[in-house]
């Protein structure tokens, strides 16, 4: 699929699905069972500290399986088909340290590249031309541990974004950046053609979505318009 | 962030050598190995460090990154030098130390010309046959990849977690090993959660 050319975006569904663990006590439930269908382009997640959204958005890429019902991306069952969705499927962690896994930043776009070219000098040329995009041409051979917190974040996405995943998923990308950074993979990731779930715990961000779930004890506890959403959530916390 | 040893050496540039094959410089380091360890005369061992220095030169490697990267082996090799000098005398020392001196020089040329991904692209090509065997050349080339891009990683976490203990006041070195360790498996984890998220070591069909 072109991101320049989607004319229609991917649908997410929730069928029941939850996500408990076992513990000596007994079941630790992470998720309540939960139904939803996710078809709006940028879909909001916000919530308290250990209320569950990093669980329901590691649901749709299979990061974690559900234990009780069915998460499909578009009619593909997550937990059978894991590596095909996972394809379609980008994913943005907090940390970018940890998502970003080779030596020098063209290498790590390189890496994601692997798969859809397999001729190493156009592989190279792509990756370059991705750095370029970012404007992360100038440190193409730099050792990633020598960006700074925003710019390695802006090459955990390049390499997210370089294989035209058909939905990105990001897990509170912006918290570990300052304002300009927060502003810049912000605008980057909401400006996408792609459909978005952003789990995030800073309000002006969900404010930009589409559409926001509001996560409380495992469980959704309101599901809808932005500024509803954002609303909602100051009120539980203001109780 | 300092420390990284032989990590991040890579000078990219257009040198005789950063051309060569892979194949061909790796080929050559083994070549130049086998020989310093078994021609045993202080002529040669000055030949050879001369040699490794000239392929430096060759190379354009600045001199900073040199000794940085050279500088745990010289520790290495002054300890066994002294060592030899105890138990042989002076000649057979200043030979080892020449010799250990020469050798990784040579090392830090080949690191320092050729990008991880050209290696890890040659090494597929080599264990290739292996397959048949059950070996999975990409899993072998993206394990060493990670294994040289963890050390960076591993070293800024221990010095995180000393200034942590150190900004409580506490000593003992549980304070700090026992923490360290855990953040290390919880680095580990959040790793393989990224190599998952992008498809990399996914059974069906991975391609890397």
């Amino acid at each position: 699929m072109d991101a320049a050319h989607r004319l229609t975006l991917p649908t997410i569904t929730f069928d029941a699905a939850g996500v408990g663990v076992a513990t000596p006590a007994g079941t630790r439930v992470i998720l309540e069972p939960t139904t939803l269908t996710l078809t709006e382009q940028r879909i909001g997640v916000i919530g308290a500290n250990g209320s569950g959204k990093s669980t329901l958005a590691r649901l749709v890429n299979g990061l974690v399986a559900a234990t009780t019902g069915r998460v499909l991306v578009d009619g593909v069952d997550v937990a059978r088909h894991g590596s095909a969705v996972r394809r379609t499927v980008g994913f943005v962690f907090t940390d970018p340290a940890a998502q970003l896994v080779m030596p020098t930043c063209l290498e790590d776009v390189e890496l994601s590249l692997r798969r859809r070219e397999k001729d190493a000098r156009r592989r190279h040329q792509l990756a370059l031309a991705v750095l370029q995009r970012h404007d992360l041409g100038d440190h193409a051979d730099a050792s990633v541990h020598t960006l700074s917190g925003g710019q390695k974040q802006l090459l955990a996405l390049a390499g997210v974004l370089a294989v035209d995943p058909a939905i990105v998923v990001a897990d509170e990308p912006t918290t570990l950046l300052d304002l300009a950074n927060t502003r810049r993979v912000a605008d980057l990731l909401l400006g996408l053609d792609q459909q978005l779930v952003l789990v995030t715990h800073d309000l002006d961000l969900a404010r930009r979505c589409d559409r926001v779930l509001v996560v409380e004890d495992a469980r959704v506890r309101f599901d809808g318009p932005a500024e509803a959403a954002v609303d909602d959530y100051l009120a539980s916390v203001a109780r | 962030m300092s420390g990284a040893g032989l990590v991040g050496v890579y000078q990219p540039g257009t040198s005789l050598l950063h051309r060569l094959p892979v194949g061909a410089k790796l080929g050559g380091l083994a070549a130049f190995s086998l020989a310093i360890v078994l021609v045993r005369s202080m002529p040669a061992a000055w030949v050879f460090l001369a040699a490794a220095l000239g392929l430096a030169l060759l190379a354009r490697i600045r001199l900073i990154t040199l000794a940085r990267a050279a500088r745990t082996v010289l520790l290495l090799a002054v300890f066994v030098g002294a060592l030899q000098w105890w138990w042989y005398g002076r000649d057979k020392a200043v030979e080892t130390f020449v010799d250990l001196v020469a050798l990784s020089v040579a090392a830090v040329v080949v690191s320092a010309t050729t990008p991880v991904n050209a290696m890890l692209d040659a090494l597929i090509r080599w264990i290739g046959p292996l397959r048949r065997v059950g070996v999975d050349p990409d899993r072998v080339a993206l394990t060493i990849g990670l294994a040289i891009q963890a050390l960076p990683g591993t070293v800024a976490l221990a010095i995180e977690t000393r200034d942590a203990a150190r900004a409580r006041g506490v000593r003992h070195p549980r304070a700090f090993l026992t923490p360290f360790v855990i953040r290390v498996v919880a680095r580990a984890h959040e790793t393989g959660d990224a190599l998952h998220a992008r498809g990399l070591g996914d059974d069906d069909g991975m391609t890397y």
